[in-house]
C-alpha cells in the first residue's frame, strides 16, 4: 500500500515538474520554482504529520511520493555543473546559493 | 513514479538511527552521476526517442532524487546541531556538484573511445 502512495504522488510530482519546465521555457528557472516551492510545501507538509494532523499514508503520499518527485537534485546540480562549464561562474553561484539560502530559509521558518 | 518508488525503497533499507541522512545523500549522489551521464552522451541520446529520454533523464532519476527531503533535513539536523547541518549541506553540493563531473567525464571519456 505503502509503495502504491508513494508511486502516485511521484507520478504526480514529476509530471507537475516537467509541466513547469516546459511553461517556463527555460528549464533552470522551472527547476529553481520547484525546488523552492517544493522545500515549502514538504516542510508544511512534515510540520503537519508531526503535529499529529496529517495521517502516515498522507505524508508518504504528500511528502515522500510528491514533494520527493516535484523538486530535483540531480537536474539542480546538473544546471549548476553545466554552468561552471560554461565559465558562467557568477551565475553558477547566484543559482546555487539563491536555491539553497531561500529554501532553507522557509522550511526554517516553518520548522522551526 | 519508478523514481520516486526506488527513492522510497532505498530509505527503507538504510532506515536507522544515523547522525546523517545517508539514504538521501546516496540517492542524491547516485542520480547526479548518473543524469550527467546521460544528458552528455550523445549516442545514448541518439539512440532514444524523444520522449523515451525524457522520462528517462527529467522523469525517472529527476523524480529519484529530491531537494525538498534535502532541506527538510538539514533544518532538522540544524535544530539538534548546527555543524553537522552544514557539513550535511556542504557535503550535498560539494558532492553532488563532483558526481556530475564524474558522469560528465566518463560520458565525454567514451564518447571520445568511440571516435578515435
Amino acid at each position: 500500500m505503502n509503495f502504491l502512495l508513494v508511486a502516485l504522488g511521484g507520478f504526480l510530482g514529476s509530471t507537475l515538474r516537467y509541466y513547469i519546465s516546459i511553461k517556463t521555457n527555460k528549464r533552470l528557472i522551472g527547476t529553481w520554482i520547484a525546488n523552492i516551492t517544493g522545500s515549502f510545501l514538504l516542510a508544511f507538509v512534515a510540520k503537519l504529520h508531526m503535529d499529529g494532523i496529517l495521517s502516515e499514508s498522507l505524508w508518504i503520499l504528500l511528502g515522500i511520493g510528491f514533494c520527493g518527485s516535484y523538486t530535483t537534485f540531480s537536474t539542480f546540480g546538473n544546471e549548476s555543473l553545466q554552468l561552471m562549464i560554461d565559465k558562467k561562474y557568477r551565475s553558477a553561484i547566484i543559482y546555487i546559493s539563491s536555491t539553497i539560502m531561500i529554501s532553507f530559509i522557509i522550511v526554517a521558518m516553518i520548522l522551526l | 513514479m519508478i523514481g520516486a518508488l526506488l527513492r522510497y525503497a532505498i530509505s527503507m533499507i538504510l532506515a536507522g538511527d544515523y547522525v546523517f541522512p545517508y539514504a538521501t545523500l546516496i540517492t542524491n549522489f547516485i542520480g547526479c552521476f548518473l543524469l550527467s551521464f546521460l544528458l552528455n552522451h550523445s549516442s545514448i541520446r541518439s539512440k532514444l526517442r524523444d520522449d523515451v529520454f525524457t522520462g528517462l533523464t527529467t522523469g525517472l532519476i529527476g523524480a529519484f532524487t529530491t531537494f525538498s527531503t534535502f532541506a527538510v533535513e538539514t533544518i532538522e539536523l540544524w535544530n539538534e546541531n548546527v555543524l553537522f547541518a552544514l557539513l550535511y549541506t556542504g557535503i550535498s553540493m560539494i558532492g553532488g556538484l563532483a558526481f556530475c563531473f564524474m558522469g560528465f567525464m566518463l560520458s565525454t571519456k567514451i564518447k571520445m573511445q568511440g571516435a578515435s
